[in-house]
């Protein structure tokens, strides 16, 4: 067979590469050799990206879920399947990432066997782990369909209600359950992001981002793949996302309000550019956009007000991750270029996977389809070109 | 009853035994280079500092509320009913949790190993428990590390802020912060200015109950938020089972 190199494939083929070679430092020369990580910088790029954003964009699937299966918004059905594909899928690749950054990986089992109830980062491993599993078995009925099996259809059809139940559960605990990990730091994180609250802002930001990222997601594949745009979906998913962005700044207000912050946060200081950055990514700008009518009854408005607010929230999660603990420690900390690569080079996986998924399985409603896409896409099995269009933006 | 370090400041002189017989206690490697390094590192557990000609020490407080020990999810480290706090490598997964947890940054990593170790240090927890004294404490020439049980070592900790008043300023570091820590620092400069965290940074409350309020939540949280999410679901499902139903119901009606 012979493959055509486009643009992007050769892009995808860079990330690999140089992914591969940085795996390869990570694991034969250490993580000293492969990261800026220090003892005073012992959390970097990995776990503020990877780790906390990662889980927080993967929060489309227990949000579409509960929104169509729980409150039986029937408008969002052809959006769930995607987005729980996004967040399997985030979640593997959250769990790859932690394969990196994890200074004994081959050791994770441990912690199913040792317990330590009082920590946080426990619990957040245990539903990390069981999330992943449910979305599993969310996800498998795509697999069953594609081979047609009418009994474990019948089966998992059965078991869906409790699959639900237990996927929301288990992300409402976690989600939040990742701005808890950093409330034993008190002393070391800087005021703008410290917050008893931190656990409810995380969980608040979920809601948000899983909103924008159906958004994002469902229009990149619209333009990936040919599919039609459904503007009702989107419309209902903008709507909605403005909602969620005015509680969650609502509630930020409050805690900065509450803790006598107002005065603090508009005086210029280091942390206070990445706090302006990050307040005017994640509300100023998409508040100010849906409030637009016609900003909300356009698919392209809707998408650039969506990539804003993704934009923002990654930017919240690096402050508290990383920007927070500068003044503490003393010095700044800049990733090496390897812990980019390979940062890049899990993220180029999932692009690339959700492209297989979607070509080889029914993600997307059959009648949505144009009549002559699926069939072409499928005669470049592997490396489809919109993966790669994907795979760039 | 717990045992624990009382370092007085003011006592030492910088010779920087304590840093070597530590090294030797926990097979470190110790020379002229590393005697010179200023800081803490995976090889190097206790560090006397200098500034304007006045020393101090630096090693893990061995707090009475580990947040290493809270925080870590396999448990690794623990604090022993003696007092120090221990880490067992097997348990260790590599997180490094701990080390952003604890208020003092005193987990080191072997950032170079491709089996890395977490590092602090021990408080020498077999000696200990043999009922000897820690290694830097043994052979402390003047005193300034004194090994003990931590009520006796407050008393007397107390009895030399009364008796030279001058010479100290008036604060134990580490009888109160962070809830009470098993090394406990008296000096003549503030221990600030050598790295160590103010105390109204820290404040008095132990580190584990800023998360264990939020932990211990959960178990009322779980059958709750399951209730709710399964009530809102039998609900919504309830409503469209009976429009189904009825509509069978009028189909039938109609045919017949
Ligand atoms: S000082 Fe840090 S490492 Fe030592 S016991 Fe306290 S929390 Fe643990
Ligand atoms: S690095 Fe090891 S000792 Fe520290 S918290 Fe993680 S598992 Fe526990
Ligand atoms: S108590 Fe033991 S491990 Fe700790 S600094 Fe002293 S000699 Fe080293």
């Amino acid at each position: 067979m012979k493959i055509k190199l486009t643009f992007w494939r050769v892009v995808f083929i860079v990330i690999m590469v140089l992914g591969l070679y940085s795996s390869f430092i990570r694991y034969f020369r250490g993580l000293g050799a492969v990261s800026n990580m220090t003892d005073q910088f012992p959390w970097g790029l990995w776990i503020g990206f990877d780790c906390l954003c990662g889980v927080m964009l993967a929060a489309g699937g227990f949000i579409m879920v509960g929104a169509v299966y729980l409150f039986n918004v029937e408008r969002l059905h052809s959006v769930v399947r995607p987005a729980v594909l996004t967040a399997f899928l985030g979640y593997i690749l959250f769990i790859v990432g932690l394969l990196f950054d994890l200074g004994r990986p081959w050791y994770i089992w441990h912690q199913l066997i040792y317990m330590n109830p009082h920590s946080v980062m426990f619990e957040v491993g245990l539903c990390v782990m069981t999330y992943t599993t449910v979305l599993f078995f969310e996800f498998l009925p795509n697999v069953f369909e594609r081979f047609n099996l009418k009994t474990a259809i019948k089966w998992t059809n059965k078991i869906y209600p409790v699959l639900i139940v237990l996927g929301i559960l288990l992300s409402t605990l976690h989600q939040s359950s990742l701005g808890s990990l950093y409330l034993i730091m008190p002393s070391k994180l800087h005021p703008f992001w410290y917050t008893p609250a931190l656990p409810f802002f995380f969980f608040g930001s979920a809601i948000a981002v899983g909103l924008a990222m159906t958004i994002f997601e469902s229009t990149q594949s619209a333009k990936a793949f040919g599919r039609q745009l459904e503007l009702p979906v989107l419309v209902t998913l903008g709507g909605a996302l403005l909602v969620a962005l005015w509680v969650n700044a609502l509630l930020r207000f409050e805690d900065y309000y509450h803790r006598g912050m107002l005065t603090q946060i508009f005086k210029p200081s280091y942390e206070a550019y990445f706090l302006w950055l990050e307040l005017t990514l994640t509300f100023v700008i998409p508040i100010a956009m849906l409030s637009f009518k016609k900003v909300r009854l356009s698919p392209q408005l809707l998408y650039l007000a969506s990539i804003f607010t993704l934009l923002g929230f990654i930017t919240n999660r690096l402050n508290i991750a990383l920007i927070g603990f500068e003044t503490y420690v003393g010095h700044h900390y800049v990733p090496k270029w390897t812990e980019f690569s390979i940062t890049v080079m899990i993220i180029a996986l999932g692009f690339f996977l959700f492209g297989v998924a979607v070509n080889y399985l029914p993600i997307f409603p059959k009648a949505k389809y144009g009549a002559a896409l699926p069939r072409q896409t499928k005669a470049e099995p592997l490396l489809g070109t919109a993966v790669l269009t994907h795979a760039g933006d | 009853m717990s045992k624990a370090l009382l370092y007085d400041a003011t006592m030492c002189i910088g010779c920087k035994q304590c840093e070597s017989a530590c090294a030797e206690q926990n097979k470190l490697p110790y020379n002229d280079t590393i005697a010179a390094e200023s800081v803490q590192s995976a090889h190097k557990y206790t560090v006397v500092m200098t500034k304007d000609d006045k020393f101090m020490r630096r090693l893990c407080m061995h707090c009475e509320h580990p947040a290493c020990a809270s925080a870590c999810p396999v448990g690794a480290f623990h604090k022993t009913k003696e007092g120090p706090v221990v880490y067992d490598v097997w348990k260790c997964i590599g997180c490094r949790y701990c080390m952003v947890a604890c208020a003092f940054s005193q987990p080191k990593y072997e950032w170079g190993s491709l089996n890395p170790r977490v590092r602090k240090c021990i408080m020498c927890p077999d000696r200990v428990a043999a009922g000897k004294q820690t290694a830097c404490a043994e052979i402390c020439p003047t005193g300034a590390t004194k090994f003990g049980d931590r009520d006796d070592l407050i008393q007397e900790a107390k009895q030399r802020l009364s008796q030279n008043p001058d010479t100290y300023l008036p604060r134990i570091y580490g009888l109160n912060e962070v809830g009470g820590t098993c090394v406990l620092i008296l000096s003549s400069k503030k221990v600030e200015e050598y790295g160590y965290p103010a105390s109204e940074r820290i404040g008095d409350t132990p580190m584990p109950e800023y998360t264990g309020r939020v932990m211990e939540r959960i178990p009322d949280f779980i059958p709750v938020w399951s209730l709710v999410l399964g009530g809102i679901y039998w609900i919504s499902h309830r409503r469209e089972e009976v429009a189904a139903a009825e509509a069978e119901e009028e189909k039938n009606g109609s045919a017949r």
